[in-house]
């Protein structure tokens, strides 16, 4: 028998439901692109991505791509908590985390390529994409390069 | 319009059962009717309004079908989570002081241990942005006091006194999942399960549920139980801001100041609270928000017994709370039901609050990781 080390465990990438609204989104991200929702009327940027405006209430945006540069909002290591998602329920330990992009909204998302116990508060992340096989990529994010 | 006064708890009952895995939610919500009304001294026939969270379909209709009631004047089934049966006093109050209805049920049921339900990733439109990642309802208040923890210093043995607290007031609740005491260390000591929250950080799951009875004050003075009047009442949602989530602070934000308000007092009024406590940072920030303390100094408010019943700063949960006692996927009943025992004199003697004239209630729903229902109830004595 052979057993699985933490290190070996592969982080899941569950395909998201794809609003028919929000696919401009999701095709962006089988082409490696994170793009937000900007609003055509005040120019505001909209999290999480949909063709409505919070501050202005227009439905008409245009999709901007981001720098996929940013920091680490809050992060929590899943030891042993249950996920919602079956899927995750053999991922091993992994890092949850909100990122605050560049551009300034706040996304959820994990933290990868690295030891889950180095990741900080205020840490620099850039953006990497991981392929849900369903043509769509998750956007996650790693420390940034130096 | 206010409803300071214009309506009171008459009946309360608490589902004794913790693991139900013989009978449906609906049947638990009928078991709460019949422990509700014989508690206040009603008949089901005295019953024109029904609010009612726990179980699916078109909720109230199907649950005035099963409880048999013929006399409804007024139904809600706002759903927000944990917090949704302090919602539903918020909303049976004006209801009745608007002169809609009288007697009101209010009733909650779930069955999260025996029943727990997996999930996909749903049609919701936030889902896709959440989920995906393994998110999780611990996973999220984690990052919540990750976040408290970085800006205001609060650290992991604060956060323990309050699951310590509640282990001392439950060890009196002869009804409480969990009655045996703990100490900080056996908080810190037990399995870190999501930064920074440990197995003992977080509530209890259980079957069960729970009922009030809220009514008019000519209803009220009919009845035998002692008095307990609602004095005020304040909800807030507060969700992503469009990207701009801040996870260092809640609802009560809001909607405490709205009850204060109403009520025509201040924290530090308040004799007894009830602070919905899904985990241990729920409390810590939900009583910064309320204004039982600076921003930020939750940790040190709640730290070294500061929520015991006996010489605590304030006394919070003396029924063992969700952390130990009781939390059926939504406690905000329990919240609802300590408070009454509170005001009425009638929590276990060993944590009964001396003297007492107003309780707070504070129920949070959803989650303080990304979006979430908060609702602030105050109850008082007949003459405060």
């Amino acid at each position: 028998m052979t057993t699985v080390s933490e290190s070996e465990k592969v982080l899941p990438a569950p395909a998201p439901f794809v609003l028919p609204e929000v696919k401009p989104f999701w095709d962006g991200t089988a082409e490696g692109k994170l793009l937000l929702a900007r609003c055509l009327e005040d120019r505001t940027l909209i999290w999480y991505p949909r063709p409505f405006c919070p501050t202005c209430a227009s439905t008409q945006v245009e999709w901007v791509p981001a720098s996929g540069r940013g920091t680490v909002y809050s992060y929590t290591v899943n030891r042993r908590g249950v996920a919602d998602l079956p899927a995750y329920r053999e991922a091993g330990v992994y890092v949850l985390a909100y990122v605050e992009l560049e551009e300034g909204p706040r996304m959820m998302t994990n933290i990868v390529d690295c030891d889950p116990d180095s990741v900080r508060i205020g840490q620099k992340v850039e953006l990497v994409f991981h392929d849900t096989g369903q043509g769509s990529a998750l956007p996650r994010f790693r420390p940034a390069a130096a | 319009m206010t409803i300071k006064g214009k309506a009171y708890v008459v009946g309360a009952f608490e589902h004794p059962d913790r693991v139900i895995p013989d009978r449906s939610v609906a049947q638990i919500h009928a078991e709460n009717t019949a422990g509700v009304l014989a508690d206040a001294g009603l008949k089901l026939s005295d019953v024109d309004a029904l609010f009612v969270v726990g179980g699916g379909g078109m909720l109230p209709i199907s649950m005035a079908d099963y409880l048999g009631l013929t006399n409804l004047k007024y139904v809600d089934g706002t759903a927000v989570g944990g917090s949704s049966p302090v919602y539903h006093i918020g909303h049976a109050a004006a209801a009745i002081a608007e002169g809609k209805c009288s007697v009101a049920l209010v009733t909650l049921a779930n069955r999260p241990r025996s029943e727990s339900a997996p999930r996909s990733v749903s049609q919701s439109p936030e889902g896709s942005f959440e989920l995906v990642y393994g998110s999780s309802t611990l996973g999220m208040y984690a990052l919540a006091a990750q976040r408290h923890m970085y800006e205001y210093g609060t650290t992991g043995e604060q956060l323990a006194w309050v699951k310590v607290a509640a282990s001392e007031h439950a060890q009196y609740n002869p009804h409480a999942l969990l009655k045996k005491p703990v100490t900080v260390e056996d908080v810190l000591n037990s399995p870190m399960l999501s930064d920074p929250l440990h197995r003992l950080d977080s509530c209890v799951v259980t079957d069960g549920g729970g009922a009030v009875i809220i009514a008019s004050p000519e209803v009220a003075r009919q009845i035998s139980r002692p008095r307990v009047k609602i004095l005020g009442h304040g909800e807030a949602p507060k969700h992503s801001n469009n990207g701009h989530i801040d996870l260092t602070y809640t609802g009560a934000r809001w909607s405490g100041p709205r009850a204060f308000e109403e009520a025509g007092c201040s924290p530090g009024d308040i004799d007894y609270a009830s602070i919905y406590d899904s985990f241990t940072i729920t409390v810590v920030e939900t009583i910064e928000d309320l204004g039982f303390c600076e921003k930020g100094k939750g940790g040190a408010f709640v730290a070294d017994g500061g929520l015991r019943a006996r010489g605590g700063r304030l006394p919070v949960n003396t029924d063992g709370g969700g952390l130990c006692n009781n939390h059926p996927g939504m406690g905000g009943m329990m919240k609802i039901l300590e408070g009454v025992r509170q005001v009425r004199g009638e929590a276990a003697p060993e944590v009964q609050v001396k003297d007492l004239e107003l309780a707070l209630v504070h129920g949070t729903g959803g989650s303080l990781g990304t979006r979430m229902a908060s609702a602030t109830l105050i109850l008082g004595v007949e003459d405060a």
